[in-house]
């Protein structure tokens, strides 16, 4: 190829983090995930006196493993999860163990959508959804600022109603 | 009967159609009237079983024409100069309409009783997602569903003219039937007749007699040649079945390029099937080497298009493959009939993959051969040693057989740029080399793993509005991948790629 040996080509990460409220809105999703099983637990240890042991250590273990997480991986998911739209293209980058990717160009862009679940709202955040006429090429930003991704959403449909043709 | 006549432009479907349909649900019954006869004649003796039955009988199929009349009488169709109309149903009306401008195929298909009344199933499609794209025309004339497809694929010629030839592209050659056996289609069959035979004789209630019967001819025979023998009978007449499904499949087989830009696969010995496929919607092709047909230095070719084979309906395997298993190189010059271009990319030579792609297939393969010899023998150390010799057995197959697998798999592994096309190949057992134009990539995504990372790897996947939506060259050297990548759609990876001092990982 042009690259001679020994230039080692990268995927620089994308310009922006998310709005700094995605880390508490992760940590709410963490702990009510963890709430799910630890409070029907420690009702029934508080209810059945012989086996309370039993049903208050695992809550007890479940509840310190699911706080801790919620407390300290969010931080890491934050530095991980980044986005960057430039005039050409929707740029994403997210997870750490099987990292990903995605790149949509402007010119490809089917729909934008943009979805507030109760939580989100609560935090003012919300997703938008960047769909292609491809199956497999959605691309997704999660936990932006409401008013950046309304902005989005306006300036993505705005240029993708500008450009010619089907998309595919 | 007093139907008003539609207006001029509004069309009927062929009346025969409650024709069609009494005598395919009067086959139907029968079939399930058989073993129901012979279910009641226990039950209520034969005779009245025998009247009950044909009493039902005619009202299943009395019904069934009933309802079809019903349906003729309500659908009617029109090709208008801008919208192609189609209203119909059987309690509600539903009515349906077209762009014409949106069409991108329209596909005949005729089973052996509407051959044998001169009609066909029109199913005129606009590629986008879901059923309610497209319309069907059930049953028309044969001259009648032409007339469709020629009047709604007509577009002014856009394909650059003189190029490459038009008309045949390629005819069936009698002696590719030699494939068909080797397909995975003939263990699939064997199993099936196999379980047909018993399902069948348990339904007269004989099959003990028939388990019976086949242990009394393998008497004096050693277990182990019994079952060889038995499974011997199985693969012979998968392989019957295979060679008449390929007759049945692709006899009579064409694909031609008709003028204005559509190709056109015309198949088939009792059922035959018309499929067009506008070449404005092709975006390459893949060509597809199953093991069994790769060993013999055969391989298929398939169209990668938007808009085609997403309905239910067109869901079967078969819609959009332009070339029935075919000795190599002469798919690779189909392939490149097909594409305009001088030279197939299909036959393009490839870059392989980091050696350390290798690796990853061994431990994987390894992984998934010992796993559950592993299981076996702790199983075996606690139960029974038994246990421990299957195990062993096990692992004496299952290893080498996942090993060459692994090798196969890494040396099919490769990516290329040609022309207007990109090219990837992955798979053992059906290994794909897919060329995709370089026009039609609408996006990239590239992961990779920790174990990747660590490795130099990664996997570039360019999606695409086309085929399977995403065409993968898995487990690429990390800096070559995305440099193909770059290349391959100019300006869209550029912007956020950085180039650096050599560099052993993070």
């Amino acid at each position: 190829m042009t690259e001679g040996e020994g230039t080692a080509v990268r995927l620089r990460p994308p310009r922006n983090t998310l709005d700094g409220r995605a880390v508490g809105w992760w940590r709410t999703q963490w702990l009510l995930l963890t709430a799910a099983p630890v409070v029907p637990l420690v009702v029934l240890g508080a209810l059945i006196a012989p086996a309370r042991f039993w049903l208050l250590l695992p809550a007890a273990v479940l509840a310190a493993a699911g706080t801790a997480t919620a407390v300290l991986l969010p931080l890491w998911w934050f530095r991980t999860h980044r986005w960057e739209i430039t005039e050409e293209a929707v740029y994403v980058r997210t997870g750490y163990f099987r990292q990903e990717w995605r790149i949509a160009p402007m010119s490809r862009i089917q729909t934008v959508d943009t979805v507030r679940g109760p939580l989100e709202q609560l935090f003012r955040l919300a997703t938008v959804t960047v769909t292609t006429a491809s199956a497999k090429g959605a691309v997704r930003i999660e936990g932006l600022d409401h008013e950046v991704a309304a902005d989005l959403a306006r300036r993505l449909t705005r240029i993708t109603r500008d450009t010619p043709g089907d998309a595919t | 009967m007093s139907t008003a006549a539609p207006p001029a432009d509004w069309h009927r479907l062929d009346p025969r159609t409650v024709l069609v349909t009494a005598l395919v649900v009067a086959g139907v019954v029968a079939g399930a009237a058989v073993p129901t006869t012979l279910g009641l004649a226990g039950w209520l003796g034969l005779p009245a079983a025998v009247l009950w039955v044909l009493a039902a009988a005619v009202l299943v199929i009395g019904a069934a024409a009933g309802a079809d009349r019903v349906r003729w009488h309500r659908t009617r169709y029109r090709i208008g100069p801008e919208r192609v109309d189609l209203h119909t149903g059987l309690l509600i009306v539903k009515r349906r309409s077209l762009a014409r401008g949106r069409i991108r195929t329209v596909d005949l298909t005729a089973n052996p009783m509407l051959r044998l009344l001169g009609l066909v199933t029109v199913r005129i499609g606009t590629g986008e997602q879901g059923s309610e794209s497209t319309l069907e025309l059930d049953p028309v004339t044969r001259a009648e569903g032409e007339r469709l497809r020629r009047v709604l694929l007509e577009r002014a010629v856009t394909a650059p003219a003189g190029v490459h030839r038009e008309g045949e592209l390629a005819v069936l050659d009698p002696r590719w039937i030699r494939y068909a056996p080797v397909s995975f289609v003939a263990p699939m069959l064997g199993g099936a007749a196999a379980g047909a035979v018993l399902q069948v004789s348990d339904w007269v209630g004989a099959r003990a007699d028939v388990i019976a019967w086949i242990g009394d001819r393998f008497r004096e025979t050693p277990l182990l040649w019994t079952i060889v023998a038995l499974v011997l009978a199985a693969l012979v007449s998968g392989v019957v079945g295979a060679l008449g499904l390929w007759i049945e499949m692709w006899w009579n087989y064409r694909l031609e390029r008709e003028p204005g830009g559509t190709l056109r696969v015309r198949r088939g010995l009792f059922t035959s099937r018309s499929i067009s496929v506008e070449e404005a919607r092709l975006r390459g092709v893949d060509l597809v080497e199953p093991l069994g047909v790769r060993l013999f230095g055969a391989a298929r070719l398939d169209a990668v298009t938007t808009g085609l084979a997403k309905d239910h309906e067109a869901r079967n395997a078969d819609h959009n493959t332009l070339l029935p298993a075919a000795p190599r190189k002469r798919a690779d010059v189909v392939a490149a009939d097909v594409l305009r271009e001088a030279v197939a990319p299909t036959g393009a030579a490839l870059t392989p993959h980091p050696r350390a792609a290798r690796g990853r297939r061994l431990r994987w393969a390894l992984a998934a051969a010992l796993g559950p010899v592993l299981l076996l023998a702790l199983l075996g150390a606690l139960l029974t040693p038994v246990l421990l010799w299957i195990a062993l057995g096990c692992a004496a197959v299952a290893v080498p057989v996942a090993v060459v697998l692994a090798l196969d798999a890494y040396r099919g592994l490769g990516h290329a740029l040609s022309g207007r096309y990109l090219v990837t190949r992955s798979g053992t057992v059906r290994r794909s080399t897919a060329a995709l134009e370089r026009a039609g990539v609408i996006g990239w995504t590239v992961k990779q793993s920790v174990f990747q990372r660590r490795a130099g790897l990664l996997s570039v996947t360019a999606t695409t509005a086309a085929g399977g939506g995403a065409y993968t060259a898995y487990d690429a050297d990390a800096s070559e991948g995305l440099t193909f990548a770059a290349e391959a759609v100019p300006g869209l990876l550029e912007p956020f790629l950085e180039r650096g001092a050599p560099s052993s990982g993070p």
